[in-house]
């Protein structure tokens, strides 16, 4: 049941990626190219699926924050709260390569249903890189043993 | 602003902080993709099913959208695999490194008003700005 809630979950994500058109970098780079202010291409939409997607959530998880999940004995809340090096230097980083073709994870995941060649490497070279951040982590610090669940923001 | 589509962003927002609220309300997760995704690939965990039934969400959902006559259509991406590469190799290091994306920073934390997600969140819009401006008006131009 719970692998069922999470495929439901997934499938509102996605669809959610789809309709706003996130799933596409043409929009996600119209956003980001904000000198498009000056010759009237620059694309707010993002903007709108950021506050509407932080209304329904902000508004959702002040109603859920008190209860138990149903499928879980507790909700993972992220603990951390101080904004330290490897989180600015991992959204740098992060910043980086989503500016460069305009493909966050959610919508390269999603784009992988299209089974354009450019997608599917994109996703290939994200796996590794994160499985090279996990490796380099467990080899560089046994101590970093803190490494909860709560302990992630997302 | 010849492409702003606010309707179907508001729309499409509004899925995406449902299935967020949802994902919390039935699994107690936070609907982060890079940490979903991520946590794949990390050979201490053990609970890989509720993350491949996500992702596998993720995939069905543009598929859905094609039998409805709503096929989504092959993403435009640069010429070069190598950039391709290079960007993938740096999202993965990078969200993995930040602890999140555009998903568990951009809504999940800054939903629950985190000062770490809305500093993440500033700092890999102004990055991704930049390196758009720069491939965009100066290389490209």
């Amino acid at each position: 049941m719970p692998a069922l809630a999470s495929l439901l979950c997934g499938i509102i994500f996605g669809s959610g990626l789809v309709i706003s058109g996130m799933v596409q970098t043409t929009k996600v780079l119209g956003f980001l190219d904000v000198l498009g202010i000056w010759n009237g291409t620059w694309d707010p939409s993002l903007i709108v699926v950021m506050v509407a997607g932080l209304v329904v959530t902000g508004i959702g998880y002040a109603l859920i924050r008190p209860r138990t999940p149903i499928f879980a004995p507790k909700g993972l809340w992220p603990t951390a709260t101080d904004i330290d090096r490897p989180l600015l230097a991992g959204a740098a980083l992060f910043g980086i390569g989503w500016g460069l073709v305009g493909l966050c994870p959610g919508p390269a995941i999603a784009d992988l249903a299209t089974l354009s060649p450019g997608v599917i490497v994109f996703v290939i070279a994200m796996a590794i890189g994160m499985a090279a951040h996990d490796l380099r982590q467990s080899r560089g610090a046994r101590q970093v043993e803190q490494k909860l669940a709560t302990a992630t923001d997302g | 602003m010849a492409n702003f589509t606010p309707v179907s962003a508001a729309i499409g927002g509004a899925l995406i902080g449902l299935a967020a609220v949802l994902l919390m309300a039935f699994t107690g997760r936070i609907a982060g993709i890079s940490g979903i995704a991520g946590g794949l690939f990390n050979p201490r965990t053990d609970d890989r099913l509720w993350r491949l039934a996500f992702i596998a969400g993720l995939i069905a959902a543009p598929l859905a959208a094609a039998l409805l006559g709503h096929a989504v259509p092959m993403p435009q991406m640069p010429g070069s695999m190598v950039t391709i590469a290079v960007a993938g190799l740096l999202v993965g290091f990078g969200t993995r490194l930040g602890n999140g994306c555009t998903s568990g920073h951009g809504i999940c934390g800054i939903a629950r008003l985190s000062p770490r997600s809305i500093a993440a969140t500033v700092v890999f819009m102004i990055a991704a700005m930049i390196v758009v401006a720069l491939t965009y008006h100066i290389i490209g131009a």
